[in-house]
């Protein structure tokens, strides 16, 4: 369908951009990539009074390395993560993930930081994002804000974003070199939503899980962690771990949900072999140092 | 709703256009510039019928609204061939692998393999296929596009030196 009525402003800078979200009350959306919200309009799912687009915002657009961290801006594509040079290749998950994302066509226009604001619980940046504890740069009138992925997605499409708010960035964690990290995920046609996926990320220190961290898609109303599976890895001999076994022990608590393209105890099962299969790459990755 | 004023660049030809904010590419292309080769199906970034180029990146021009464009470079389909009307490669192909039937599609595929093979010039076949998996064809079954890509990538291997 063709799109409402809205009104639209370009601002070119984070100041005058908040200030546009802050006058609307909640009555305006921030227009990125588009590639979510311009459907959601479409639909008629999504009804701005006014679009306030930042792709003119200076700045934006940047990927930085700051304090051990990778920044990534509210403009950066996924297509620019997916060839994996400059400095977002310190967080090899990204060049891993972003080629998982819809068509190379929606690649080139969508970002990471819509992504996560978006936060759809089947989308790959919440699951990456929660898995690598990255953290929401917020701005809004009455200042900025750092809120941590894991508090970040409340359920379905929900973030702990109020009205007026503006996310200016992410940053990610950089962990050690020779770490292991490894998604995978199942979906019926190349570029679906997956049923289910995993994001997994692991460090090793003198033949012992030093660092872990698993993160579950699709398989609740929201990205979230393997947390159980995750303590029983920590610290363990990595020659005794038996990746199926903690495939099943991660999935164990979890209740995904049942729809038309899979049932919770199909996505359950499917979920435990693909976290069987990520923690046996992450593990071989981190283990050859 | 005010009009925005957008000056931008299609097939290299300077485009100025007041539209309202709503106006998506694909709906300026066709409705304000004539330019009626981008087709528009789905109208929500699935089908990919609507697919062109903006300053070298291959998008859906359904998702993209065009008072965002202001600077940029658009090219559709009507900005691969040549102006004596002779094929592109990827035009010609499709015609002799025999890549489409009714052709509604056939716009976002020649300008999504155009900017695939630009990428990859030479796809693997895993490439190939998931280049091609963000247009939808309900008549051809794919062999026909898959072998036209194909056909393009050996053809300029044989043109290396």
């Amino acid at each position: 369908m063709k799109l409402p009525p809205f009104e639209y402003a370009s601002p070119g800078t984070v100041d005058d951009a908040v200030a546009l979200l802050a006058e609307r009350d909640g009555e305006a959306s921030v227009l990125a990539g588009g590639q979510s919200l311009v459907p959601l309009m479409a639909l008629r799912l999504a009804r701005p009074e006014l679009l306030v687009d930042i792709n003119r915002v200076a700045g934006l657009d940047r990927v930085e390395r700051v304090d051990g961290h990778v920044v990534i801006g509210a403009c950066v594509r996924h297509a620019e993560l997916e060839r994996g040079s400059g400095e977002s290749a310190a967080v090899p998950l990204l060049a891993r993930a972003a080629p998982l994302i819809g068509h190379f066509q929606i690649r080139n226009r969508g970002t990471l930081c819509g992504a996560l604001t978006h936060a759809d619980a089947a989308a790959e940046w919440p699951t990456v994002a929660v898995t690598l504890d990255a953290e929401i740069e917020v701005r809004s009138a009455s200042g900025v804000r750092w809120i941590p992925a894991t508090e970040f997605f409340l359920g379905p499409f929900m973030t702990a974003l109020e009205p007026g708010d503006l996310v200016t960035s992410v940053r990610f964690p950089v962990w050690s070199p020779g770490a292991g990290f490894a998604i995978e995920e199942f979906a019926r046609r190349s570029g679906d939503f997956a049923i289910a996926g995993v994001a997994c990320g692991i460090e090793v220190d003198g033949g012992r899980v030093s660092r872990c961290a698993i993160g579950l898609l699709g398989m609740a109303s929201a990205a979230r962690r393997a947390d159980t599976a995750e303590r029983a890895i920590l610290g363990a001999a990595v020659t005794e771990l038996d990746p199926e076994e903690l495939g099943r022990l991660a999935l164990a608590d979890a209740e995904p949900p049942t729809d038309i393209h899979a049932s919770s105890r199909y996505r359950r099962r499917v979920g435990a072999a693909l976290t069987t299969r990520a923690l046996a790459t992450a593990l071989k990755e981190a283990s050859r140092a | 709703m005010p009009e925005v004023e957008v000056h931008l660049t299609v097939n290299g030809e300077d485009c100025r256009l007041s539209v309202e904010p709503r106006r998506t590419l694909a709906d300026a292309l066709r409705e304000d510039l004539r330019l009626t080769g981008t087709h528009v199906g789905c109208e929500h970034g699935v089908c990919g019928a609507c697919t062109v180029l903006v300053d070298g990146a291959a998008v859906r021009a359904c998702l993209l609204l065009v008072a965002q464009l202001d600077g940029h470079e658009v090219v559709t389909i009507e900005g691969l061939s040549s102006p004596d009307g002779s094929l592109s490669p990827v035009q010609q192909a499709f015609r002799d692998c025999h890549g489409l039937q009714c052709g509604f599609c056939t716009p976002g595929f020649v300008v999504s393999v155009t900017a695939l093979l630009d990428e990859h010039p030479h796809p693997t076949e895993e490439q190939l296929r998931h280049g091609l998996a963000g247009n939808l064809c309900r008549c051809t079954g794919y062999q026909g596009i898959v072998n036209a890509v194909r056909q393009v990538a050996a053809s300029s291997a044989e043109a290396r030196p």
